[in-house]
């Protein structure tokens, strides 16, 4: 396993303060910094108590004074709970806040839909103004925090809660650039996040044991979407496949939708969770093999897509 | 009587009718809600405020919110008469092409940020008031919230974070004029003992007639009040003041004065002057 993101972010962060006395971190009781952390952090860390639309206020009200502040909250809460304080006090005033949301997607497992978050990347990417990424491992975690430092207006940052498998090299992660993990020619996968991508790059595998070439894009930046990678990769493809944690309607694989839909159209088979709640109890990889986001499932879409379009002989 | 006194009052005088034509315009208005806290503005940046038209973002300037950004009619008319922008501009209210919108924006000189869905500027201000902290600055900063305002939650946390973090260089004002949209305040939602509820949350707290301009500006200008707890100041006053016809009214709300009721207005204004 990996490093848990959630630390690989707070652990960059602190490396970073000294530097960067601009800088402070705004916690919700989230326990992420330990007590040597908070010491460590000095006066650049507060935690404000467990009230996320106060948490995006603060943060609003002192990034107006030149701050710029990192605000530490479960995903299921900021983007749900404090929509509305993200909305008008960051979004509209373009403001440098941080959100470093944990818990993402179904990470929060065996706690249950109120402490899951799969509609975030659908609710913030809509608003003007907002930088929306998902970080696939801990380097991509330090890379986004670092980067940040030096992008106008806010960001959302989606964290997993624990350490995930190791992901094969890619190329260094840059805010706003997919990175290609594999290419090929008659499928695109595009996913984002840890487990969608290490289902992807599974997928692929199988595939092109059945002679399938399937490229693996990493649109870890949902917001602003690369739309010039995804439809270079998509041109010469038969279809596109997105895969996140994330309910199915406006997340990733809305995005994707629209910007081929508008510029290169083409057939997209969206996975997500499906169209519920978890009610199953399990953690993050039990519940993802239930709602089927698996690489058995991704090969089953492309092959039923592929061998229907052989058959209509159109796509 | 003193000078000061005749100054403030004639300030609010001036703004009342700028607030009074407003209404008069196309869109009409918040009119109750703006003439209820026209001497909070007043003595807000006409004897308290460290802030300085020419430069509004000076960085050591006291920052104020009008979190109840609905009165954004009466602010306007405070930051024009103050010289943030030209009082002429005022006409244009709520017009195409103006920069005056409905609810307070930062395009308008003097607006720190845009406000108007209520329960939010408390919290803007504690950041505000956090950040000066950091900086070293021993600026202030004021917000205004209304007393339907208070019913949102987020208002009780931002004034828990206030006092966790001794912010004693924020200042919250309440516009206690009593009614909301449907009715009094009171029967939607009871507040009182609304002093002793601030006080449990750990605020500084005093009262006084919100109406009163140089009462208001000698509170005002103490804060803070005791050292390590947040002030607030709990302004009794008179949805509509200033207005006979519409006084104490829950219609006084949202009102688009017709030519003839935009004279009454104004007769009544200058008659209230004359009394003075």
């Amino acid at each position: 396993m990996s490093r848990a993101v959630r630390e690989a972010y707070r652990d960059c962060l602190l490396s970073l303060l000294d530097r960067h006395p601009e800088v402070i971190c705004l916690d919700t009781d989230t326990g992420l910094f330990r007590p040597e952390h908070v010491s460590a952090a000095g006066d650049q860390y507060l935690n404000l108590g467990i009230a996320e639309h106060n948490l995006m206020g603060i943060a609003a009200g002192m990034a107006a004074c030149g701050r710029t502040p990192f605000v530490n909250t479960m995903a299921a809460f900021a983007t749900s709970r404090a929509l509305e304080a993200i909305k008008i006090d960051i979004a509209y005033n373009r403001l440098p806040v941080r959100i470093m949301a944990t818990h993402g997607g179904l990470a929060a497992g065996h706690l249950g839909p109120t402490h899951q978050a799969l509609e975030d990347l659908a609710v913030l990417r809509v608003l003007p103004g907002m930088t929306v990424v998902v970080p696939v491992d801990a380097t991509a975690t330090e890379a986004f925090v670092a980067q940040s430092l030096s992008l106008p207006g806010p960001l959302y940052v989606r964290l997993d809660r624990k350490p995930s498998p190791p992901l094969p090299p890619a190329p260094a992660p840059v805010i706003g650039r997919a990175q290609t993990l594999r290419p090929g020619g008659d499928v695109v996968l595009a996913c984002c996040g840890p487990y969608p991508t290490l289902a992807c790059l599974a997928a692929a595998d199988t595939l092109a044991g059945h002679g399938i070439e399937t490229a693996v894009l990493n649109l870890h930046t949902v917001r602003p979407l690369d739309t010039e990678a995804l439809i270079d990769a998509a041109r010469a493809a038969a279809l596109v496949v997105t895969v996140e944690e994330h309910w199915c309607g406006g997340g990733l694989g809305g995005a994707v939708t629209e910007a081929l839909a508008e510029a290169a159209p083409t057939k997209v088979l969206r996975l997500g969770m499906p169209d519920q709640f978890a009610d199953a109890v399990g953690n993050q990889e039990y519940l993802l093999t239930y709602y089927d986001i698996t690489a058995e499932r991704i090969v089953t879409m492309v092959r039923t897509a592929l061998d229907a379009t052989a058959r209509f002989g159109t796509h | 009587m003193t000078t000061a006194e005749d100054t403030l009052e004639a300030v609010a005088a001036r703004i009342r009718t700028h607030v009074v034509d407003m209404c008069a315009g196309p869109e009409g208005g918040h009119l109750g809600g703006a003439l209820s806290c026209v001497e909070v503005l007043s003595a807000l940046y006409f004897s308290v405020l460290r802030v300085d038209p020419r430069q509004p973002g000076h960085p050591d300037r006291d920052r104020f919110l009008l979190s109840k950004g609905h009165a954004a009619l009466a602010l306007y008319a405070t930051l024009a008469e103050r010289g943030f922008f030209p009082v002429g501009e005022l006409a244009g209210y709520g017009r195409p092409g103006s920069r005056l919108m409905g609810h307070p924006v930062r395009a308008v000189p003097g607006v720190e940020l845009p406000t108007g869905s209520l329960g939010h500027g408390l919290a803007l201000s504690c950041g505000f008031a956090l950040a000066n902290r950091y900086a070293g600055r021993d600026s202030r900063s004021f917000v205004l919230l209304g007393d339907g305002e208070l019913q949102e939650g987020s208002v009780w946390e931002a004034a828990i974070a206030a006092a966790s973090l001794r912010l004693d260089r924020l200042v919250a004002v309440v516009d206690r004029n009593g009614l909301q949209l449907t009715g009094p305040a009171e029967r939607i939602a009871p507040m009182e003992p609304l002093a002793e509820r601030w006080r449990s949350f750990g605020w500084a707290v005093r009262e006084v007639d919100g109406h009163d301009a140089i009462r208001l500006a000698d509170h005002l200008a103490a804060a803070p009040w005791e050292p390590g707890r947040p002030s607030v100041l709990i302004a009794r006053t008179v949805k509509g003041h200033g207005l006979s016809f519409l006084a104490g009214r829950t219609d006084s709300h949202y009102v688009t004065l017709s030519p003839r009721n935009h004279a009454r207005a104004l007769a009544a204004l200058a008659a209230t002057d004359a009394a003075r």
